[in-house]
């Protein structure tokens, strides 16, 4: 079989840290070759150095057969290999066809000529079924549509091997069926591609084979057909790894989050929450499903007293909290983990023992008399560091430097020690690794087994299934249906969200789809 | 390269690289840099008077540095130093002038005094920012030409058309006996113990109250902050406040030290606005405004010394100091500098 990539003993330091020690991926032409890792296992080091960011220590790099010095992206690209990234790299007010010529913009007699250029954009959207506009404005187009420009511009500028890096982490459960299509249209035209993931239900959907990388180790690379996600996550984890997260029957008792009719208006004054109503017991998991945009962050946001409630009411243990401050709210007993762990869940430039200090700083004993004792700040701090496994230097190491499932999870301990009788958790595990995926699951249920109110928002119908003891299905602000896991299915969970009403004629027939479905 | 090293080696460099542009400009100028500079050392450090003025030279900038730098850790940039600096000039002279009191008592009425005006000048901005989002900026600049020209109408009121008060009763002088007898009678005054006390009060509430944590969380990530349950708009006024509160004392110690009272200004007296240098060469911690007020401070009144002594003009004096002040506030492009050869260097091996 022929490479049109090898990358050989690939080792690459910095400093004392070893990156990527002894790595061997071989890339055959006309194949999807998943790179799989954990986060900071050193995936992105590895395509930086195949991409010429980064020089490496050791080992040789050959492109169809000839050994290559990448010294820098542009030899990257003479040589057609491509990156399409996670953080779209756009200029937001150009147009689809300004983003993909700039920085080689054709010119005809010193004018740039975008009517060719935009034909040929045109022409490869049709031939690899991208259905892009290349007049479009990258601001009123879709993320999913966003990635396709990034696609097309390797294209463009004629790359054979394209490299995905993390592809589906901000798409829709929609955009990423239609993401796959394109990835097999690519390799149907005879591109190759490697995917650089952490998600299994991905690998094991589009890839031919797989090279597992654990903290910079080469652990191998296995074809995808003769393997199961268990075996994939135990090589990428290092040990067994539960998908399913254990977890025993709910006994709900009292309300402790009782939502009336609540009305909630996002910053144009439209309202995103209408009329909702919503009830959390002691000893449950209520799972808020729907896709992104239908209200989630405003409902969160006004229970937290982050953002001010139009009408309607919101009581925590029988106690009216609508309209309070977020620490009248916090002192009433609830815990927050926030959707976005840097905007909202953490100072970035503090160290990460002040971070988890963030809630309790001005409680005794840290504060006494408007003075403040680090000493028990940082002492709290190793205390929680160490139950929730956060994996860092100490308390005094910025927030910033630490990788993005040891944030969560230092956010996740700093809510929980608190022992809050309603813990809301938004997107607890987003871009998180199956490892710090199980943890977290765990702690959640071990919340409600203790007695808590859990409620949790997230855009993952696997993660809603897996976690929830009852599923609130959320859609244009209103919970169109509260439904158990057990009786439901993901099928009719996204029926849901989309907004249609489920008749028992559609279950019958999802139900058979269901059935055919079971392996 | 370990990280103290770099830390001593890149001031040090700076130095040293604008030094020498400096002893260029002179060059080219036609002057002998090499008296020009024995000039500038003689001016710093030439005798116990010279040594004594610079010390009080280095005074009000240490408060004005730790105005900035405060702000700056809380998130705000306070370019309106100057002004608050002028209306605590003012006032502190004002108090000094009206009444003849006790010792003890006039002479912390008049230092608060200043304090407050300072504090006063700083809340007008801060609360606009906080409740309308009014650029700080914007609100700070403006305030710095109403101070400038409001205390020029009350001087001359003050001075019945004159365009300065009387001098300050000495009850509420800060002058001092022991350190004029130290220092050859210069003006070195009591102001400097107030203001190295300061630089402890402001390491104080940054690193040792729950309110420097606030500030300090609200200067990094204000969504953060309100998450956390603080109140931004209460740590946004507060943080003007205080920042105010010592550039008014920087105006106290001219009015109530060095000058012992105020006259009326045709133009601002740069030191709030080089205050912004202290802080940023400081890199706004309270140590290293102390670095950057004596850095300044020496330069600014050693240069005085420069036409004096070697004959230079005074235009070429200041770019002279300007080129050296530049060169240590690029600290950072020495720092690339010197991380790029040690790399070399690396890779070379």
């Amino acid at each position: 079989m022929e490479y049109v990539v090898e990358m050989l003993n690939i080792r690459k330091e910095f400093g004392n840290f070893v990156a990527n020690d002894n790595i061997t991926l071989q890339l055959q032409k006309g194949e999807i070759h998943a790179l799989l890792g954990e986060n900071g296992a050193g995936k992105s080091t590895l395509m930086n150095v195949l991409f010429g960011l980064y020089q490496p220590e050791g080992g040789e790099i050959r492109v169809r057969g000839k050994k290559v010095d990448i010294t820098n992206p542009n030899v990257a690209n003479d040589l057609g290999i491509g990156m399409v990234h996670q953080h779209f790299m756009l200029v937001e007010n150009f147009s689809v066809t300004e983003n993909i010529i700039l920085g080689s913009e054709p010119t005809r007699m010193g004018v740039t000529n975008k009517k060719d250029a935009a034909d040929k954009v045109q022409a490869l959207s049709k031939k690899y079924g991208l259905n892009v506009d290349p007049y479009a404005i990258i601001e009123d187009i879709s993320v999913g549509m966003q990635q396709r420009v990034e696609i097309l511009k390797t294209l463009y500028r004629g790359a054979e091997i394209l490299i995905f890096d993390e592809p589906t982490a901000s798409l829709t459960p929609q955009e990423i069926i239609e993401l796959v299509q394109i990835m097999k249209r690519l390799i149907a035209e005879g591109k190759s591609i490697i995917l650089i993931t952490h998600k299994l239900k991905e690998i094991m959907d589009v890839s031919d084979r797989v090279t597992v990388i654990r903290k910079g180790q080469g652990i191998g690379t296995v074809i995808t057909a003769e393997t199961n996600p268990n075996e994939l996550a135990s090589l990428m984890v290092g040990r067994q790894v539960e998908f399913k997260t254990e977890k025993g029957p709910a006994f709900p008792k009292d309300e402790v989050l009782d939502i009336r009719d609540l009305v909630v208006l996002d910053y144009r004054g439209v309202a995103k929450v209408k009329n909702l109503n919503l009830n959390v017991r002691k000893g449950e998991i209520v799972g808020i499903a729907g896709i992104d945009g239908n209200g989630q962050s405003e409902l969160i946001e006004a229970i937290t007293g982050l953002r001010k409630v139009k009408s309607g009411t919101i009581f925590i243990n029988e106690k009216d909290v609508t309209g309070l401050k977020p620490r009248k709210v916090t002192e009433a007993g609830v815990g927050h983990i926030p959707q976005d762990r840097h905007k909202h869940g953490l100072v970035l430039d503090f160290p990460i023992g002040h971070n988890i200090a963030l809630q309790t700083y001005y409680t005794k004993p840290i504060s006494k008399n408007g003075f403040i004792d680090y000493d028990k700040i940082n002492e709290k701090a190793k205390q929680i560091i160490a139950d929730f496994d956060v994996r860092t230097q100490g308390p005094h190491e910025l927030a910033r430097s630490l990788s993005g499932g040891n944030q969560q999870k230092a956010i996740i301990g700093r809510e929980v020690d608190r022992d809050p009788d309603l813990l809301i958790a938004a997107l607890p595990t987003r871009g998180l690794d199956v490892g710090a995926i199980e943890f977290i699951h765990s702690r959640l249920i071990e919340q409600r087994d203790n007695g808590k109110a859990v409620l949790l928002i997230s855009f993952e119908l696997d993660e809603v299934m897996n976690v929830s003891d009852r599923i609130a299905v959320i859609h244009d602000g209103e919970i169109v249906d509260i439904v158990t896991p057990e009786t439901t299915t993901e099928q009719e969970l996204g029926l849901l969200m989309a907004g249609h009403k489920l008749d028992d004629n559609v279950k019958g027939k999802l139900k058979e789809g269901e059935d055919q479905h079971v392996e | 390269m370990s990280n103290r090293a770099t830390n001593i080696l890149v001031p040090l460099v700076s130095v040293i690289l604008g030094l020498l542009v400096g002893a260029v400009i002179m060059l080219v100028s036609g002057y002998n840099p090499v008296v020009g500079y024995t000039a500038l050392w003689n001016g710093i450090f030439g005798d116990l008077y010279t040594i004594g003025e610079t010390l009080r030279q280095i005074t009000p900038y240490l408060l004005a540095g730790l105005a900035v730098a405060f702000a700056f850790r809380s998130g705000l940039f306070n370019i309106g130093v100057e002004g608050q600096l002028i209306v605590g000039w003012f006032a502190a002279a004002y108090v000094g002038v009206a009444v003849e009191l006790p010792k003890i008592i006039h002479l912390p009425l008049a230092i608060l005094a200043a304090a407050v005006a300072g504090a006063l000048w700083g809340f007008v901005p801060g609360l606009l920012k906080a409740k309308f989002r009014v650029h700080e900026v914007i609100v700070t600049i403006m305030m710095n030409y109403i101070a400038l020209h409001v205390t020029n109408a009350l001087i001359k009121t003050v001075s019945d058309g004159g365009d300065r008060t009387e001098k300050i009763f000495t009850s509420a002088s800060l002058r001092s006996e022991f350190f004029q007898n130290l220092t050859e009678f210069s003006r070195l005054h009591y102001g400097i113990l107030l203001a190295l006390i300061m630089v402890g009060v402001m390491w104080l509430i940054l690193e040792k109250t729950t309110l420097g944590y606030e500030l300090k969380a609200v200067g990094f990530n204000q969504n953060a902050s309100e998450y956390a349950g603080m109140n931004v708009n209460k740590n946004i006024i507060l943080a003007m406040v205080i920042s105010g509160a010592f550039a008014g004392l920087a105006g106290a110690m001219e009015a109530l030290g060095t000058f012992e009272y105020v006259s009326s200004k045709g133009g601002f007296t740069g030191i709030g606005f080089d205050g912004i240098a202290v802080a940023l060469l400081g890199m706004n911690t309270p140590l290293g405004v102390i670095f950057g007020a004596t850095l300044f401070g020496s330069l600014k009144y050693g240069a005085l010394n420069m036409p004096n002594e070697a004959g230079i003009p005074l235009e070429i004096v200041e770019i002279v100091i300007a080129v050296i002040i530049f060169f240590v506030a690029s600290g950072y492009i020495i720092r690339l500098l010197l991380l790029r050869a040690a790399n070399k260097k690396k890779e070379a091996k």
